[in-house]
C-alpha cells in the first residue's frame, strides 16, 4: 500500500473483484468488491483503501445468515474463510486456538477424535468461528451452556484504526463483550481461542415424543430441560400445532474409539446408498408449497407418534441443516427468509399463537417451526432471554413480498409488546425504531460510543448496520 | 460516510429496489424517462452539468413519492477523469446498479456550407467520449456481476452521413458502433446492451437555430414510454418512435450515387 506500485494494483483489483454476493436464504444479493485477506496486514490495507475511496467494510465468513449482516452494496466486503488456520490445538486441555476463518466443520472434525467436542453448535456445521463469535450464536443446549461467547477464552482482532487488540473476560473486557455479538461492526476478530468440552464418546442419545399443541410443547421445553444436554422442538405450522421434541444427552457409557474417529460421524452422501444427496433439495422443490409442506409436516408428525430413544452421531443430531445440502435451494428463486423470536415464558404461548393463527389466516404458513430454550447472557446486542425461541421459515415469492413484509412488522410489534427479542443473523425486516426499542437507547448508545473508539472513521458498515442502526 | 446513505430507501429481502444511473438527466429524454424509472419504483442517480436544472426534478419526484428515489450529481460529461472515483461513490451510495443510461447529448444545427470544428469537438466530447468513459467503468462492473442493462441513446443520425450535419451523424455513429461492440462483449455475461435510435423528439434541440421542421416527432414522454419498453424487453436496438425503424430501412439502402446528390 506504501509504493505506487501496489496503489495501482490495489484499485485494478478492486474493479475486477466487483462480484455479486448472496446471503443464505437466496433471498437477497448485493454488488461488492470481495477481498480474501490473508494475514492481519492485509486486513487494514483493506481499511486504508476503504478510508481512500470513501468506501464502507463488510465482513463475511461463509455468508450463512439469514439476512443481510454479510452483505455491503456497492461497498468493500473483507471474506475472511482465508484465514483458515486451526493455529493450536491442546487434546490435554481441550483448548483450541484458530484463525477465525476456520469453520465449525473444521473445528469438530479437528477435536472429536481426542475425546472433545465444541460446547455450542448450530445447525449447520459451515459458519465460521469469526461469525459465529459475530452473530454469537447458540444451539440446543442455550438453556445450560449459553452462547459461544461464554467458551471464548481470548479472541485478537484488528480494528479499522490498525490496531491490534487482545481481548478477554478481563482484559479489554468491554470490547470482549461487545465484539462478540458486535455483528463485525467493531473490528476484525482474527484469532479466537475456545475451551472444547470433554464427552465419552461418538454417540448422543436421542428421546423424541410428540406434541400435540404449542401449550404442549412449550411446557415440554420447559420440563424437559433440566434433565437434558440439549432439547429442540419441531413445530407444525401449516395444518396444526403437532410438534415433535428431540431431547438429547451425552453418552458416557460406550467408550468405542471409532465412533469419535470423523470416518465415521460423517454425514452420508447418498440417499439409500444410491442417490447422491447433492441432487436431493431438486426432489424438494415440487414440495416447496403450502400442500407439500403440509404433507410433508403431516407425514413426519405420523412417524413421530411414537415415543421412541434412539442414539445417533453428534455430527448427525447437531447438523440437521446438512443432511440435505443446498437445502436452501429448494425454495425458489425468491429464496426464503427465517423470522426467530426470543419471548420470556410468560408471555411466549399466547404471543405465539396469535403468531400463528395471523400468519395461517394470511395465508402464509411458514413451513418450518422450530423452539428451543434459552438463558440470558452478559453481552451486549444479546438475543437471548429466560425463555423460549420460535424460528419460522417463509418462502418469498413474487407476489407475497409486501404481505409478507407487512405481517412481520407486526409481528416485530407484537414481540416487543411481550417483553421479546430478535437475533441480528436472522431477521431481515427488524427496523431501525424496533431495534432501538428491543436493544434500550442506553444499549444503543453504548455500542455507538464503542464503535466511535474502534472506528472513528465509521468504515465498518454492512446492509444489516444501516437497516438497524441507520 | 456521507448523510445522504441513510436517507436512499434500502434493500431487504421482501422489499428489493432497483437502481439506476441516468447521465444526462434534466435534458428533454432524460428528465421524462428519470420521472418515468421512479415511478417504476427504482432509485435513481441522476447527472448533469447544470444543478439548476438537476436539483428541482430531484426534489419534484422525491416529493411525489415521499421519499429519496432521486439522488442529483453535478457532473459535466466531459469531465473524463472524475468518472470512476463518481461512478464508485454512487454505487456506494445507491447500494448497487441495474440500470446504467446514457443520454447526455448536444447538437449544433450548421448550415449546409458551414465547418464548424469547435462545435463538432464538443458533439463528439459529449455525445461519444463521455459515453465511452461511462461505459468503461460500468461494463467491467456488470460483467463481473453477471447482470445489469446498459442503455444508450444514440440517435437515427448515426445510421447514415448525411449533408446536414457530419459531426453530429459522427459522434452518433461513433456511438452506435460502440454499443454494438460493448453488447457483442457483454451478452456472453449476462448484460443487456440496448441501443435506443430516438428520431424526432420534442425537445429544445428542435428549439435551436437551423433545426430541422419536426417530422413523425414524438413527444420526451412518449419517448421515455418507448425506452422503458425497451427495457423491459430487454432488446439490443430500438427506434423511438417504431416508425423510424422503417424510414431508416429507406434511407439506409438508397445507393450512395444517389444519396449524395440529395438534399437532406
Amino acid at each position: 500500500m506504501t509504493t505506487l506500485h501496489n496503489l495501482i494494483s490495489t484499485l485494478f483489483i478492486m474493479k475486477n473483484s466487483f462480484t455479486t454476493l448472496e446471503n443464505f436464504g437466496h433471498s437477497m444479493s448485493a454488488p461488492s468488491y470481495r477481498f480474501i485477506p490473508r494475514t492481519s496486514e492485509e486486513i487494514y490495507e483493506a481499511f486504508q483503501l476503504a478510508k481512500k475511496s470513501e468506501l464502507t467494510v463488510t465482513l463475511r465468513g461463509a455468508g450463512r445468515s439469514y439476512n443481510d449482516a454479510a452483505l455491503n452494496g456497492g461497498g468493500i466486503v473483507l471474506d475472511l474463510t482465508g484465514m483458515n488456520q486451526i493455529i493450536e490445538w491442546n487434546a490435554n486441555s481441550g483448548v483450541v486456538q484458530c484463525e477465525a476463518g476456520v469453520t465449525l466443520e473444521q473445528l469438530w472434525q479437528k477435536v472429536l477424535p481426542d475425546g472433545w467436542w465444541p460446547p455450542v453448535v448450530s445447525g449447520t456445521m459451515t459458519p465460521t468461528l469469526g461469525g459465529c463469535l459475530g452473530a454469537n450464536i447458540h444451539g440446543k443446549n442455550n438453556f445450560r451452556m449459553g452462547t459461544i461467547g461464554e467458551h471464548v477464552t481470548e479472541f485478537t482482532a484488528v480494528l479499522p484504526t490498525g490496531a491490534e487488540i487482545t481481548c478477554s473476560p478481563k482484559k479489554n473486557a468491554d470490547l470482549f463483550y461487545s465484539m462478540i455479538s458486535g455483528l463485525g461492526m467493531l473490528g476484525v476478530i482474527t484469532t479466537v481461542t475456545l475451551q472444547m468440552k470433554k464427552i465419552d464418546s461418538g454417540l448422543i442419545e436421542v428421546h423424541a415424543w410428540p406434541t400435540r399443541t404449542l401449550e404442549e410443547q412449550i411446557n415440554s421445553l420447559l420440563e424437559g430441560a433440566p434433565n437434558y444436554d440439549y432439547i429442540v422442538g419441531w413445530l407444525d405450522t401449516i395444518t396444526s400445532d403437532h410438534g415433535q421434541i428431540h431431547a438429547a444427552n451425552y453418552v458416557h457409557d460406550d467408550p468405542d474409539q471409532a465412533k469419535m474417529q470423523v470416518s465415521y460421524q460423517t454425514l452420508p452422501d447418498r440417499l439409500f446408498g444410491v442417490m447422491p444427496k447433492s441432487l436431493l433439495h431438486y426432489f424438494m422443490t415440487p414440495f416447496a408449497n403450502n400442500l407439500g409442506w403440509g404433507a410433508v409436516n403431516i407425514a413426519k408428525y405420523i412417524t413421530s407418534l411414537r415415543r421412541h430413544t434412539f442414539r445417533q452421531s453428534h455430527a448427525a443430531f447437531h447438523f440437521l441443516l446438512d443432511y440435505v445440502p443446498n437445502w436452501e435451494l429448494s425454495y425458489g428463486r425468491n429464496g426464503l427468509i427465517q423470522y426467530q423470536s426470543f419471548l420470556p415464558k410468560e408471555t411466549a404461548l399466547q404471543t405465539w399463537t396469535e403468531m400463528l393463527a395471523t400468519s395461517k389466516k394470511r395465508g402464509m404458513p411458514s413451513y418450518l417451526g422450530v423452539t428451543k430454550r434459552h438463558r440470558p447472557d452478559d453481552f451486549l446486542l444479546s438475543h437471548a432471554l429466560d425463555g423460549f425461541s420460535l424460528a419460522l421459515d417463509f418462502k418469498v415469492t413474487g407476489r407475497n413480498r409486501a404481505k409478507l413484509s407487512a405481517m412481520l412488522q407486526e409481528f416485530d410489534q407484537m414481540v416487543l409488546d411481550a417483553g421479546g427479542r430478535f437475533y441480528f443473523a436472522k431477521n431481515s425486516e427488524t427496523s431501525a425504531e424496533i431495534t432501538r426499542t428491543f436493544l434500550g437507547e442506553e444499549t444503543v448508545a453504548r455500542f455507538k460510543k464503542l464503535k466511535k473508539r474502534t472506528d472513528p472513521n465509521g468504515l465498518l458498515e454492512s446492509d444489516l448496520y444501516r437497516r438497524i442502526f441507520g | 460516510m456521507p448523510e445522504k446513505q441513510t436517507t436512499i430507501p434500502r434493500a431487504t429481502p421482501l422489499t428489493p429496489i432497483k437502481k439506476a444511473i441516468v447521465v444526462g438527466a434534466s435534458g428533454g429524454i432524460g428528465a421524462a424517462l428519470a420521472r418515468h424509472l421512479a415511478q417504476e419504483g427504482y432509485v435513481l442517480a441522476l447527472l448533469d452539468c447544470s444543478e439548476h436544472t438537476l436539483n428541482p426534478l430531484c426534489d419534484e419526484i422525491n416529493q411525489t413519492y415521499g421519499e429519496m428515489r432521486a439522488v442529483p450529481y453535478e457532473h459535466d460529461a466531459t469531465a473524463y477523469y472524475k468518472v470512476p472515483d463518481l461512478f464508485r461513490k454512487i454505487v456506494a451510495d445507491l447500494g448497487g446498479l441495474d440500470l446504467f443510461v446514457y443520454v447526455a447529448g448536444v447538437i449544433y444545427f450548421p448550415t449546409l456550407d458551414e465547418f464548424n470544428f469547435s462545435e463538432d469537438h464538443k458533439m463528439i466530447e459529449v455525445n461519444l467520449l463521455g459515453a465511452m468513459a461511462w461505459m468503461s467503468e460500468v461494463a467491467p462492473v456488470f460483467q463481473s456481476m453477471g447482470g445489469g442493462q446498459i442503455v444508450g441513446v444514440s440517435s437515427v443520425a448515426g445510421d447514415r452521413g448525411r449533408i446536414g450535419n457530419p459531426g453530429y451523424n459522427t459522434s452518433k455513429a461513433g456511438f452506435t458502433c460502440y454499443l454494438e461492440a460493448l453488447r457483442n462483449r457483454l451478452t456472453r455475461h449476462g448484460v443487456n446492451v440496448i441501443t435506443i435510435k430516438p428520431g424526432m423528439v420534442k425537445t429544445q434541440m428542435l428549439d435551436l437555430p437551423n433545426a430541422p421542421k419536426p417530422m413523425l416527432a414524438v413527444t420526451a414522454e412518449q419517448a421515455a414510454q418507448g425506452i422503458w419498453k425497451a427495457i423491459q424487453k430487454r432488446k439490443q436496438v430500438a427506434y423511438v418512435s417504431s416508425l423510424w425503424r422503417w424510414v431508416m430501412l429507406v434511407l439506409t439502402h438508397i445507393p450512395s450515387v444517389i444519396f449524395r446528390r440529395l438534399s437532406f
